[in-house]
């Protein structure tokens, strides 16, 4: 099984090989004049003016926690959808397989409609 | 004859050949692969040109058809700038980022019955996971810029992307489900079954077909995910100017156009295999083969052209509602009613 993954790691290194190769190229390649005004901030023709890590909408925050709780419900849907037709013809209680994962999705989807009417997914 | 070939080469290079032959296999990837992305860059000049009347480039070689290459020619010689308040290691990190998982999520990818470089049993899960770490390149990029535009454009395009991934899991789900499969050639196998294939009419027991609603979702959250437009808010020249690619030029900025096509190519071979029955054909009487997947692909592929055409951009709080209160509740409603098909003696996935 894990000399399947071989070709990954190859392929990974290839990849990491290609992605920087054409940066050096560039550097090589190309023209190196630099010049105050070329390499400050791009604000439409403005002076920079203030930091530019200033604060930003909590939302986003917000949006990565709601992101890691559903991709999470995701990861762990993911193995009982591949067994779900086996267990099936297995004959396992219907039970078993689809009640307790309902169950698993229900919780799910009263938190999502709490969020919902929270307002957790507006951006008015 | 190659036989022959492959036999000699396999003596010569010893012990070391099925690290060369993987190597090959790459190499026999990554050309075309890098040769698609070039000329959908032309082919999208050219469509968009014709659907606004137009012509499109048609200076550099016959009709244009060297455009491309001296695009690229171009963006080589001119100056990677790094500017004074950016952060020099990360600003480095974040095109490589960017690139490094676009081109990764291609070995896993199978072209055929026999033709694929890994054969993973988890490869909807590697793929899933590896296209994930595409939004690290965009946060990167535009933390690292220390600029104003960047960095509000890699916020939008964070929070899109990874709300938009929501709705592609989601989706997947009943895919495996039907299939009970992570691997890739299973899943393509899996819709050449049914009364319809029997029939010859194979492009009626593909998955599109059961799974509608998530064969649209899956494809139009690639398009969010791939940040095309109608939902290019990140790189929406009118408000942000490009996002958080604003302080990248010459090869650097390349790198990003490069991953944003390789991506495109990417979403609309796996909609391809997943929904669209991959390398089947699409009645009896032909044969199956890796045109078929081709064929599907651009169809695809020309669809994200045709949308760039065509439908103004969204507004940055439509996107997220369309893909937080539209297409999550889809994939979740679809996602029982699939589990309940295939519990009821109705189902057709036997």
């Amino acid at each position: 099984m894990v000399e399947n993954y071989f070709p990954v790691f190859v392929f990974l290194v290839v990849a990491l090989l290609f992605s920087m190769a054409p940066l050096l190229l560039g550097r090589l390649l190309g023209p190196s004049r630099p010049d105050p005004e070329k390499l400050s901030p791009y604000e439409c023709g403005f002076e920079p003016f203030e930091d530019a890590r200033i604060r930003f909408d909590v939302r986003y925050y917000l949006i990565a926690i709601l992101f890691i709780l559903f991709d999470l419900e995701i990861a762990f849907l993911f193995p009982w959808a591949v067994v779900f037709k086996d267990m099936i013809a297995e004959g396992a209680h219907a039970f078993y397989v689809f009640g307790t994962v309902m169950v698993f999705l229900a919780v799910l989807v009263i938190g999502y409609i709490v969020e919902w009417k929270n307002g957790a997914l507006d951006w008015e | 004859m190659m036989e022959a070939t492959w036999q000699t080469l396999a003596t010569w290079f010893g012990p070391t050949w099925p690290a060369v032959w993987v190597l090959l296999k790459i190499i026999a990837l990554l050309i075309p692969l890098m040769l698609a992305v070039a000329y959908l860059t032309f082919a999208e000049r050219k469509v968009i040109g014709y659907m606004q009347v137009r012509i499109g480039p048609n200076r550099v070689g016959p009709k244009g058809w060297l455009q491309p290459i001296a695009d690229a020619l171009k963006l080589l010689f001119k100056e990677v700038i790094f500017p004074t308040q950016a952060n020099k290691g990360l600003y480095v990190i974040g095109p490589i980022m960017a690139l490094t998982p676009a081109l990764l999520a291609w070995v896993a990818i199978p072209f055929g019955e026999n033709t694929w470089i890994a054969n993973l049993n988890a490869g909807v899960l590697f793929v899933l996971a590896v296209t994930s770490l595409e939004v690290y390149g965009v946060i990167i990029a535009g933390w690292a810029s220390n600029s104003k535009y960047p960095f509000l454009g890699a916020m939008r395009a964070s929070a899109q992307m990874v709300s938009y991934e929501v709705a592609m899991g989601f989706g997947l789900i009943s895919v495996l489900l039907v299939a009970g499969s992570l691997n890739f050639i299973d899943i393509v196998h899996s819709q050449a079954q049914g009364r319809f294939a029997e029939m010859g009419l194979g492009f009626l027991s593909w998955n599109w077909l059961p799974l509608l609603p998530l064969a649209v979702v899956y494809f139009i959250s690639g398009v969010a995910e791939t940040n095309r437009a109608p939902f290019d808010v990140v790189e929406g020249e009118s408000e942000i100017v490009a996002g958080h690619m604003v302080e990248y030029s010459g090869m650097a900025f390349a790198l990003f156009f490069l991953a944003e096509y390789a991506n495109m190519i990417l979403v609309s071979f796996l909609t391809s295999i997943f929904f669209f029955g991959g390398w089947l054909s699409p009645v009896g009487f032909l044969p199956d083969g890796l045109h078929w997947l081709l064929i599907k692909a651009a169809v695809f592929l020309f669809l994200f052209l045709w949308f760039r055409a065509t439908f103004p951009r969204f507004r940055y709080d439509h996107i997220m509602r369309l893909g937080w209160k539209v297409f999550v509740p889809i994939t979740l409603i679809w996602l029982f009613v699939v589990t309940v098909w295939l519990l009821s003696p109705l189902s057709i996935w036997r």
